[in-house]
Protein backbone atom coordinates (compact mmCIF):
# COMPACT_ATOMS: atom_id res chain seq x y z
CA UNK A 1 0.00 0.00 0.00
CA UNK A 2 0.85 3.24 -1.24
CA UNK A 3 0.80 5.49 2.12
CA UNK A 4 0.55 8.79 0.94
CA UNK A 5 0.07 12.25 3.21
CA UNK A 6 -0.97 15.88 2.44
CA UNK A 7 0.58 18.08 5.44
CA UNK A 8 -2.37 19.80 6.55
CA UNK A 9 -1.13 23.08 8.89
CA UNK A 10 -4.22 24.89 8.07
CA UNK A 11 -3.18 26.81 5.56
CA UNK A 12 -6.23 26.40 2.79
CA UNK A 13 -8.12 24.02 0.39
CA UNK A 14 -5.78 20.58 0.52
CA UNK A 15 -9.28 18.61 -0.53
CA UNK A 16 -8.01 20.01 -4.30
CA UNK A 17 -5.26 18.01 -4.42
CA UNK A 18 -6.49 14.94 -1.94
CA UNK A 19 -9.60 14.43 -4.78
CA UNK A 20 -6.60 14.73 -7.83
CA UNK A 21 -4.24 12.14 -6.03
CA UNK A 22 -7.48 9.86 -5.01
CA UNK A 23 -8.74 10.36 -9.02
CA UNK A 24 -4.75 8.90 -10.46
CA UNK A 25 -4.25 6.12 -7.99
CA UNK A 26 -7.98 4.82 -6.03
CA UNK A 27 -5.27 1.85 -4.41
CA UNK A 28 -3.35 4.87 -2.45
CA UNK A 29 -4.13 5.35 1.29
CA UNK A 30 -4.44 9.03 1.60
CA UNK A 31 -4.40 11.09 4.84
CA UNK A 32 -4.87 14.70 5.20
CA UNK A 33 -2.79 15.51 8.77
CA UNK A 34 -0.35 17.25 10.64
CA UNK A 35 0.21 14.36 13.17
CA UNK A 36 4.21 13.79 13.39
CA UNK A 37 3.64 9.71 13.48
CA UNK A 38 1.66 9.22 10.42
CA UNK A 39 4.23 11.98 8.98
CA UNK A 40 7.31 9.52 9.73
CA UNK A 41 4.97 6.35 8.48
CA UNK A 42 4.00 7.97 5.08
CA UNK A 43 5.93 6.41 2.24
CA UNK A 44 5.71 10.11 0.71
CA UNK A 45 4.78 13.50 1.72
CA UNK A 46 2.43 16.13 -0.40
CA UNK A 47 3.74 19.62 0.92
CA UNK A 48 0.98 22.35 -0.09
CA UNK A 49 0.35 25.53 1.05
CA UNK A 50 -1.51 29.10 0.04
CA UNK A 51 -1.70 32.20 2.04
CA UNK A 52 0.73 34.10 3.24
CA UNK A 53 3.93 33.26 4.54
CA UNK A 54 4.18 34.58 7.67
CA UNK A 55 0.89 32.79 8.83
CA UNK A 56 2.01 29.51 7.21
CA UNK A 57 5.59 29.48 8.60
CA UNK A 58 3.86 30.34 11.75
CA UNK A 59 1.66 27.32 11.62
CA UNK A 60 4.74 25.13 10.24
CA UNK A 61 6.69 25.80 13.23
CA UNK A 62 4.47 25.32 15.45
CA UNK A 63 3.56 21.92 14.77
CA UNK A 64 7.26 21.33 14.07
CA UNK A 65 6.69 20.38 10.49
CA UNK A 66 9.81 21.64 9.60
CA UNK A 67 11.78 19.44 11.51
CA UNK A 68 9.46 16.76 10.13
CA UNK A 69 10.77 17.40 6.73
CA UNK A 70 14.40 18.32 7.55
CA UNK A 71 14.32 14.31 8.11
CA UNK A 72 11.81 12.91 6.17
CA UNK A 73 13.95 14.70 2.93
CA UNK A 74 16.72 12.00 4.00
CA UNK A 75 14.11 9.08 3.64
CA UNK A 76 11.02 9.75 1.31
CA UNK A 77 10.04 11.68 -2.07
CA UNK A 78 8.20 14.89 -1.00
CA UNK A 79 6.30 16.70 -3.53
CA UNK A 80 6.14 20.67 -2.67
CA UNK A 81 3.28 23.01 -4.08
CA UNK A 82 2.92 26.97 -4.26
CA UNK A 83 3.78 28.43 -0.88
CA UNK A 84 4.71 24.59 0.10
CA UNK A 85 7.72 24.78 -2.48
CA UNK A 86 8.35 27.91 -1.52
CA UNK A 87 8.77 27.87 2.11
CA UNK A 88 11.12 25.27 1.56
CA UNK A 89 13.50 27.79 0.93
CA UNK A 90 15.92 30.02 3.46
CA UNK A 91 14.24 33.46 2.98
CA UNK A 92 10.66 35.03 2.35
CA UNK A 93 10.49 39.13 1.96
CA UNK A 94 6.68 38.22 1.80
CA UNK A 95 4.64 40.69 5.31
CA UNK A 96 8.18 42.50 5.55
CA UNK A 97 10.81 39.26 5.56
CA UNK A 98 10.40 35.85 6.79
CA UNK A 99 12.73 33.21 7.80
CA UNK A 100 11.37 29.99 5.95
CA UNK A 101 12.75 26.19 6.72
CA UNK A 102 16.18 26.54 4.80
CA UNK A 103 15.59 23.09 2.82
CA UNK A 104 17.62 24.81 0.53
CA UNK A 105 19.68 28.13 -0.07
CA UNK A 106 17.71 31.22 -2.00
CA UNK A 107 15.07 33.63 -1.33
CA UNK A 108 11.68 34.10 -2.28
CA UNK A 109 10.64 37.11 -4.09
CA UNK A 110 8.09 39.43 -5.23
CA UNK A 111 6.93 40.12 -9.17
CA UNK A 112 7.71 43.68 -9.83
CA UNK A 113 4.32 45.79 -10.57
CA UNK A 114 3.64 47.14 -14.06
CA UNK A 115 5.97 44.97 -15.80
CA UNK A 116 5.28 45.02 -19.18
CA UNK A 117 5.49 41.67 -21.94
CA UNK A 118 6.92 41.47 -25.62
CA UNK A 119 3.56 43.07 -26.91
CA UNK A 120 4.06 46.24 -24.71
CA UNK A 121 0.74 45.07 -22.50
CA UNK A 122 1.06 44.88 -18.78
CA UNK A 123 1.20 42.04 -16.93
CA UNK A 124 -1.14 42.03 -13.74
CA UNK A 125 0.08 40.47 -10.76
CA UNK A 126 -0.46 37.88 -8.94
CA UNK A 127 0.47 35.86 -11.72
CA UNK A 128 -2.87 33.97 -12.49
CA UNK A 129 -3.43 31.48 -14.91
CA UNK A 130 -2.42 29.47 -17.86
CA UNK A 131 1.78 29.73 -18.27
CA UNK A 132 4.33 27.57 -19.99
CA UNK A 133 6.80 25.54 -18.43
CA UNK A 134 10.16 24.93 -19.92
CA UNK A 135 11.82 21.74 -18.61
CA UNK A 136 15.19 22.71 -18.01
CA UNK A 137 17.15 18.88 -17.46
CA UNK A 138 14.69 15.53 -18.04
CA UNK A 139 13.71 14.33 -14.90
CA UNK A 140 11.93 11.45 -13.88
CA UNK A 141 8.77 13.44 -12.93
CA UNK A 142 8.45 14.62 -16.36
CA UNK A 143 7.72 11.48 -17.49
CA UNK A 144 4.58 11.68 -19.85
CA UNK A 145 4.74 15.59 -20.11
CA UNK A 146 5.32 17.56 -23.10
CA UNK A 147 8.33 19.93 -22.60
CA UNK A 148 6.68 23.86 -22.33
CA UNK A 149 2.94 22.03 -21.31
CA UNK A 150 0.79 24.78 -20.09
CA UNK A 151 0.31 24.20 -15.95
CA UNK A 152 -2.08 26.53 -13.82
CA UNK A 153 -0.32 29.10 -11.38
CA UNK A 154 -1.91 31.47 -8.82
CA UNK A 155 1.03 32.93 -7.31
CA UNK A 156 2.92 36.80 -6.35
CA UNK A 157 5.80 35.15 -4.74
CA UNK A 158 8.68 33.11 -6.64
CA UNK A 159 11.76 31.52 -5.80
CA UNK A 160 15.16 32.00 -6.41
CA UNK A 161 17.28 29.14 -5.40
CA UNK A 162 21.15 30.17 -4.77
CA UNK A 163 22.60 28.02 -7.38
CA UNK A 164 26.05 28.93 -6.56
CA UNK A 165 25.91 27.38 -2.90
CA UNK A 166 26.24 23.43 -2.87
CA UNK A 167 23.63 22.40 -1.06
CA UNK A 168 21.20 24.40 -3.99
CA UNK A 169 17.73 22.62 -5.47
CA UNK A 170 18.37 22.35 -8.90
CA UNK A 171 16.46 24.46 -11.48
CA UNK A 172 14.27 21.52 -13.49
CA UNK A 173 11.56 23.62 -14.70
CA UNK A 174 11.42 27.23 -15.94
CA UNK A 175 8.75 29.99 -16.97
CA UNK A 176 7.98 33.57 -17.69
CA UNK A 177 6.49 36.65 -16.58
CA UNK A 178 8.16 38.27 -18.29
CA UNK A 179 11.34 37.40 -16.12
CA UNK A 180 12.22 33.70 -16.24
CA UNK A 181 11.62 32.68 -12.97
CA UNK A 182 12.17 28.79 -11.57
CA UNK A 183 8.62 26.94 -11.78
CA UNK A 184 10.24 23.52 -10.65
CA UNK A 185 13.30 22.58 -8.33
CA UNK A 186 14.33 19.28 -7.60
CA UNK A 187 16.88 17.86 -5.38
CA UNK A 188 16.88 13.87 -3.97
CA UNK A 189 13.82 13.30 -2.72
CA UNK A 190 12.37 16.36 -3.19
CA UNK A 191 10.23 17.77 -6.21
CA UNK A 192 8.75 21.66 -5.71
CA UNK A 193 6.83 22.90 -7.96
CA UNK A 194 5.27 26.49 -7.96
CA UNK A 195 1.80 25.69 -10.33
CA UNK A 196 -0.90 23.67 -8.91
CA UNK A 197 -0.82 20.26 -10.16
CA UNK A 198 -4.17 19.30 -8.90
CA UNK A 199 -5.44 22.35 -11.11
CA UNK A 200 -3.56 21.75 -14.36
CA UNK A 201 -5.96 19.45 -15.94
CA UNK A 202 -3.97 16.27 -17.58
CA UNK A 203 -0.67 17.39 -17.77
CA UNK A 204 -1.17 17.83 -13.33
CA UNK A 205 -2.64 14.88 -13.27
CA UNK A 206 0.56 12.99 -14.75
CA UNK A 207 2.63 15.11 -12.78
CA UNK A 208 0.54 13.85 -9.76
CA UNK A 209 0.62 9.91 -11.09
CA UNK A 210 4.31 10.57 -11.88
CA UNK A 211 5.31 11.52 -8.27
CA UNK A 212 3.11 8.27 -6.90
CA UNK A 213 6.27 6.11 -8.47
CA UNK A 214 8.77 8.05 -8.13
CA UNK A 215 11.60 6.58 -5.90
CA UNK A 216 13.00 10.13 -5.18
CA UNK A 217 16.40 9.60 -7.06
CA UNK A 218 17.39 11.99 -10.10
CA UNK B 1 6.23 32.09 -23.68
CA UNK B 2 3.43 33.76 -22.18
CA UNK B 3 0.68 33.43 -20.08
CA UNK B 4 -2.48 32.27 -21.44
CA UNK B 5 -6.03 34.71 -21.99
CA UNK B 6 -8.65 32.08 -20.01
CA UNK B 7 -11.91 31.08 -21.04
CA UNK B 8 -14.06 31.01 -18.42
CA UNK B 9 -17.40 29.07 -18.61
CA UNK B 10 -19.85 29.97 -16.40
CA UNK B 11 -22.79 28.11 -15.14
CA UNK B 12 -25.59 30.08 -13.13
CA UNK B 13 -26.91 27.95 -11.08
CA UNK B 14 -30.54 27.63 -9.34
CA UNK B 15 -32.48 24.35 -7.36
CA UNK B 16 -29.00 22.09 -8.56
CA UNK B 17 -29.56 23.33 -12.12
CA UNK B 18 -28.05 24.79 -14.65
CA UNK B 19 -29.99 27.94 -15.99
CA UNK B 20 -29.35 31.47 -18.16
CA UNK B 21 -31.55 34.17 -17.79
CA UNK B 22 -31.72 37.03 -20.63
CA UNK B 23 -30.96 40.35 -18.66
CA UNK B 24 -32.08 37.85 -15.01
CA UNK B 25 -35.31 36.84 -16.54
CA UNK B 26 -36.45 34.04 -19.20
CA UNK B 27 -34.78 30.98 -17.52
CA UNK B 28 -33.59 28.53 -19.47
CA UNK B 29 -32.67 25.08 -18.36
CA UNK B 30 -29.25 23.99 -19.25
CA UNK B 31 -28.93 20.81 -17.75
CA UNK B 32 -27.11 18.98 -14.97
CA UNK B 33 -24.48 21.26 -13.58
CA UNK B 34 -21.33 18.47 -12.78
CA UNK B 35 -21.95 16.82 -16.26
CA UNK B 36 -21.70 20.48 -17.65
CA UNK B 37 -18.56 21.41 -15.88
CA UNK B 38 -17.16 17.96 -16.67
CA UNK B 39 -17.86 18.71 -20.62
CA UNK B 40 -16.03 22.24 -20.41
CA UNK B 41 -12.94 20.60 -18.83
CA UNK B 42 -12.99 18.04 -21.15
CA UNK B 43 -13.08 20.34 -23.90
CA UNK B 44 -10.02 22.34 -22.61
CA UNK B 45 -12.28 25.49 -20.43
CA UNK B 46 -9.30 27.02 -18.50
CA UNK B 47 -11.64 27.12 -15.20
CA UNK B 48 -15.40 27.38 -14.42
CA UNK B 49 -17.16 29.51 -12.29
CA UNK B 50 -20.44 28.54 -10.36
CA UNK B 51 -22.75 31.40 -9.39
CA UNK B 52 -25.60 29.76 -7.43
CA UNK B 53 -28.63 32.10 -7.93
CA UNK B 54 -31.24 30.37 -5.89
CA UNK B 55 -33.37 33.22 -4.32
CA UNK B 56 -33.47 31.51 -0.70
CA UNK B 57 -31.24 29.88 1.34
CA UNK B 58 -32.88 26.40 2.15
CA UNK B 59 -31.40 24.92 -1.05
CA UNK B 60 -27.71 25.57 0.09
CA UNK B 61 -26.90 22.05 1.08
CA UNK B 62 -27.80 21.11 -2.88
CA UNK B 63 -25.38 23.96 -4.03
CA UNK B 64 -22.26 22.40 -1.64
CA UNK B 65 -22.88 18.75 -2.90
CA UNK B 66 -23.39 20.06 -6.31
CA UNK B 67 -19.45 21.84 -5.54
CA UNK B 68 -18.45 18.58 -4.53
CA UNK B 69 -19.73 16.80 -7.01
CA UNK B 70 -17.95 19.27 -9.42
CA UNK B 71 -14.73 19.14 -7.69
CA UNK B 72 -13.94 15.45 -7.20
CA UNK B 73 -14.14 15.33 -11.32
CA UNK B 74 -12.84 18.53 -12.93
CA UNK B 75 -9.49 19.60 -12.18
CA UNK B 76 -9.18 22.91 -13.10
CA UNK B 77 -9.66 25.86 -10.83
CA UNK B 78 -13.53 25.98 -9.97
CA UNK B 79 -14.75 29.47 -8.65
CA UNK B 80 -18.11 29.49 -6.58
CA UNK B 81 -20.34 32.76 -6.02
CA UNK B 82 -23.71 33.55 -4.93
CA UNK B 83 -25.08 33.72 -0.82
CA UNK B 84 -21.19 33.99 0.57
CA UNK B 85 -22.23 36.11 3.18
CA UNK B 86 -19.11 35.15 5.71
CA UNK B 87 -16.07 33.61 7.11
CA UNK B 88 -17.60 30.15 7.69
CA UNK B 89 -19.12 30.41 4.17
CA UNK B 90 -16.18 30.20 2.57
CA UNK B 91 -14.66 27.82 4.59
CA UNK B 92 -17.46 25.83 3.79
CA UNK B 93 -16.86 26.17 -0.04
CA UNK B 94 -13.19 25.94 0.05
CA UNK B 95 -13.76 22.37 1.79
CA UNK B 96 -16.46 21.23 -0.78
CA UNK B 97 -13.75 22.26 -3.39
CA UNK B 98 -13.59 25.30 -4.44
CA UNK B 99 -10.57 27.22 -5.27
CA UNK B 100 -12.01 30.60 -5.21
CA UNK B 101 -15.15 32.49 -4.37
CA UNK B 102 -16.95 35.46 -5.45
CA UNK B 103 -18.43 37.82 -3.06
CA UNK B 104 -20.88 40.77 -4.61
CA UNK B 105 -23.37 41.92 -2.62
CA UNK B 106 -21.69 40.70 1.20
CA UNK B 107 -18.82 43.33 -0.22
CA UNK B 108 -20.83 46.44 -0.71
CA UNK B 109 -22.80 45.40 2.44
CA UNK B 110 -19.82 45.54 4.63
CA UNK B 111 -16.08 46.12 2.64
CA UNK B 112 -14.11 44.98 5.42
CA UNK B 113 -15.67 41.85 4.76
CA UNK B 114 -13.44 41.34 1.91
CA UNK B 115 -10.32 42.55 3.99
CA UNK B 116 -10.77 39.80 6.89
CA UNK B 117 -11.68 37.16 4.02
CA UNK B 118 -8.35 37.87 2.09
CA UNK B 119 -6.29 38.01 5.53
CA UNK B 120 -7.65 34.95 6.53
CA UNK B 121 -7.85 32.76 3.41
CA UNK B 122 -5.02 34.43 1.06
CA UNK B 123 -6.09 36.97 -1.98
CA UNK B 124 -5.73 34.26 -4.60
CA UNK B 125 -9.35 32.80 -3.26
CA UNK B 126 -11.21 35.82 -3.39
CA UNK B 127 -12.88 37.06 -6.11
CA UNK B 128 -15.00 40.32 -5.90
CA UNK B 129 -17.71 40.24 -8.33
CA UNK B 130 -19.11 43.50 -9.65
CA UNK B 131 -22.37 44.57 -11.34
CA UNK B 132 -21.92 47.40 -13.40
CA UNK B 133 -24.15 49.33 -15.19
CA UNK B 134 -24.02 52.90 -17.13
CA UNK B 135 -25.36 55.85 -15.34
CA UNK B 136 -23.99 58.35 -17.45
CA UNK B 137 -26.18 60.06 -20.06
CA UNK B 138 -25.41 60.61 -23.61
CA UNK B 139 -22.71 63.44 -24.03
CA UNK B 140 -21.26 62.69 -20.73
CA UNK B 141 -18.18 61.67 -20.07
CA UNK B 142 -18.46 57.78 -18.93
CA UNK B 143 -19.22 56.92 -15.81
CA UNK B 144 -20.68 53.73 -14.11
CA UNK B 145 -21.98 52.62 -10.68
CA UNK B 146 -22.14 49.06 -8.71
CA UNK B 147 -25.32 47.60 -8.50
CA UNK B 148 -26.25 44.28 -6.12
CA UNK B 149 -29.09 41.80 -5.46
CA UNK B 150 -28.49 40.52 -9.13
CA UNK B 151 -28.57 43.79 -10.37
CA UNK B 152 -31.78 44.96 -8.68
CA UNK B 153 -30.71 47.33 -6.59
CA UNK B 154 -28.82 50.93 -7.06
CA UNK B 155 -26.11 51.93 -5.15
CA UNK B 156 -24.54 55.14 -6.18
CA UNK B 157 -20.89 53.68 -5.56
CA UNK B 158 -18.83 54.55 -8.61
CA UNK B 159 -17.41 51.01 -10.24
CA UNK B 160 -14.23 52.05 -10.67
CA UNK B 161 -13.75 53.15 -7.14
CA UNK B 162 -15.04 50.70 -6.19
CA UNK B 163 -12.46 47.92 -8.10
CA UNK B 164 -9.38 50.00 -6.43
CA UNK B 165 -11.18 49.83 -3.08
CA UNK B 166 -11.48 46.18 -3.41
CA UNK B 167 -8.19 45.54 -4.99
CA UNK B 168 -6.85 47.36 -1.21
CA UNK B 169 -8.61 45.55 0.42
CA UNK B 170 -7.13 42.46 -0.88
CA UNK B 171 -9.26 40.92 -3.70
CA UNK B 172 -6.88 39.01 -5.97
CA UNK B 173 -9.42 39.00 -8.85
CA UNK B 174 -12.56 41.23 -10.37
CA UNK B 175 -15.40 39.05 -12.12
CA UNK B 176 -16.53 42.31 -14.10
CA UNK B 177 -20.53 41.97 -15.24
CA UNK B 178 -22.21 44.78 -17.48
CA UNK B 179 -25.68 44.70 -16.37
CA UNK B 180 -26.51 46.86 -19.41
CA UNK B 181 -24.81 44.09 -21.69
CA UNK B 182 -25.32 40.84 -19.22
CA UNK B 183 -27.87 38.32 -21.80
CA UNK B 184 -28.02 40.52 -24.63
CA UNK B 185 -25.38 39.05 -27.27
CA UNK B 186 -24.32 42.26 -28.28
CA UNK B 187 -20.98 41.97 -26.54
CA UNK B 188 -18.98 43.20 -23.68
CA UNK B 189 -19.13 46.49 -22.34
CA UNK B 190 -15.64 47.32 -24.01
CA UNK B 191 -15.23 50.82 -22.31
CA UNK B 192 -16.43 50.10 -18.77
CA UNK B 193 -13.59 46.43 -18.98
CA UNK B 194 -10.88 48.63 -19.86
CA UNK B 195 -11.50 51.36 -17.33
CA UNK B 196 -11.63 48.88 -14.54
CA UNK B 197 -8.63 46.52 -15.87
CA UNK B 198 -6.05 49.89 -16.12
CA UNK B 199 -7.26 50.83 -13.19
CA UNK B 200 -6.38 47.88 -10.92
CA UNK B 201 -3.59 45.78 -10.51
CA UNK B 202 -5.19 42.21 -10.23
CA UNK B 203 -6.16 40.39 -13.08
CA UNK B 204 -10.12 41.16 -14.61
CA UNK B 205 -12.56 38.62 -15.79
CA UNK B 206 -14.91 40.38 -18.11
CA UNK B 207 -18.66 38.99 -18.22
CA UNK B 208 -22.15 40.08 -19.94
CA UNK B 209 -22.88 40.27 -23.32
CA UNK B 210 -21.16 37.47 -25.30
CA UNK B 211 -22.92 37.04 -28.37
CA UNK B 212 -20.33 35.50 -30.85
CA UNK B 213 -16.26 34.70 -31.32
CA UNK B 214 -15.39 38.03 -31.74
CA UNK B 215 -16.71 39.56 -28.68
CA UNK B 216 -14.38 36.99 -26.64
CA UNK B 217 -11.84 38.57 -28.78
CA UNK B 218 -12.80 42.00 -28.58
CA UNK B 219 -12.88 42.08 -24.49
CA UNK B 220 -9.24 40.97 -24.45
CA UNK B 221 -7.96 43.06 -27.18
CA UNK B 222 -10.22 46.55 -26.60
CA UNK B 223 -11.40 45.37 -23.29
CA UNK B 224 -7.47 44.72 -21.88
CA UNK B 225 -9.13 42.12 -19.36
CA UNK B 226 -6.96 39.10 -18.54
CA UNK B 227 -9.78 36.27 -18.74
CA UNK B 228 -13.61 36.35 -20.79
CA UNK B 229 -16.29 34.59 -19.07
CA UNK B 230 -19.63 33.12 -21.02
CA UNK B 231 -22.74 31.33 -20.76
CA UNK B 232 -25.28 31.18 -23.24
CA UNK B 233 -23.19 30.96 -26.39
CA UNK B 234 -21.38 27.70 -24.66
CA UNK B 235 -24.48 26.04 -22.98
CA UNK B 236 -26.66 25.88 -25.95
CA UNK B 237 -24.17 24.33 -28.29
CA UNK B 238 -23.77 27.74 -30.63
CA UNK B 239 -19.98 27.28 -29.76
CA UNK B 240 -17.85 25.33 -28.48
CA UNK B 241 -14.71 25.74 -25.81
CA UNK B 242 -11.90 24.46 -29.00
CA UNK B 243 -13.96 26.34 -31.53
CA UNK B 244 -13.67 29.76 -29.33
CA UNK B 245 -9.42 29.09 -28.16
CA UNK B 246 -9.19 28.65 -32.19
CA UNK B 247 -11.08 31.62 -33.26
CA UNK B 248 -8.94 33.96 -30.45
CA UNK B 249 -5.53 32.00 -31.49
CA UNK B 250 -6.17 33.39 -35.05
CA UNK B 251 -6.28 36.37 -34.15
CA UNK B 252 -3.32 36.50 -32.22
CA UNK B 253 -4.45 35.69 -29.04
CA UNK B 254 -2.38 33.29 -26.68
CA UNK B 255 -4.75 30.14 -25.55
CA UNK B 256 -3.93 27.14 -23.83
Amino acid sequence: MNRVVVIDYGMGNLHSVGKALEHVDENISLTITADAQQIRDADRLIFPGVGAMRDCMAEIKRLKIDELLKQARLEKPILGICVGMQAMLSYSEENNGVDCIGLFPGMVKRFKENQVDESGEILKVPHMGWNEVKQTSAHPMWQGIENNSRFYFVHSFFVDPDTDKQDSANIVGESSYPLTFSSAISAENIFAVQFHPEKSQNVGLQLLKNFLSWNGQL
Amino acid sequence: MSLAKRIIPCLDCENGRVVKGVKFLDIRDAGDPVEVSKRYCDQGADEITFLDITASSDNRDTTIHTVEAIASQVFIPLTVGGGIRSLDDIRIMLRAGADKVAINTSAVLTPEFVKEAAEKFGSQCIVVAIDAKQVSLAGEPLRWEIFTHGGRKATGIDAIEWAKRMVAYGAGEILLTSMDRDGTKNGFDLALNRAISEAVSVPVIASGGVGNLQDLVDGITEGKVDAVLAASIFHFGEFSIPEAKEYMASKGIVVR
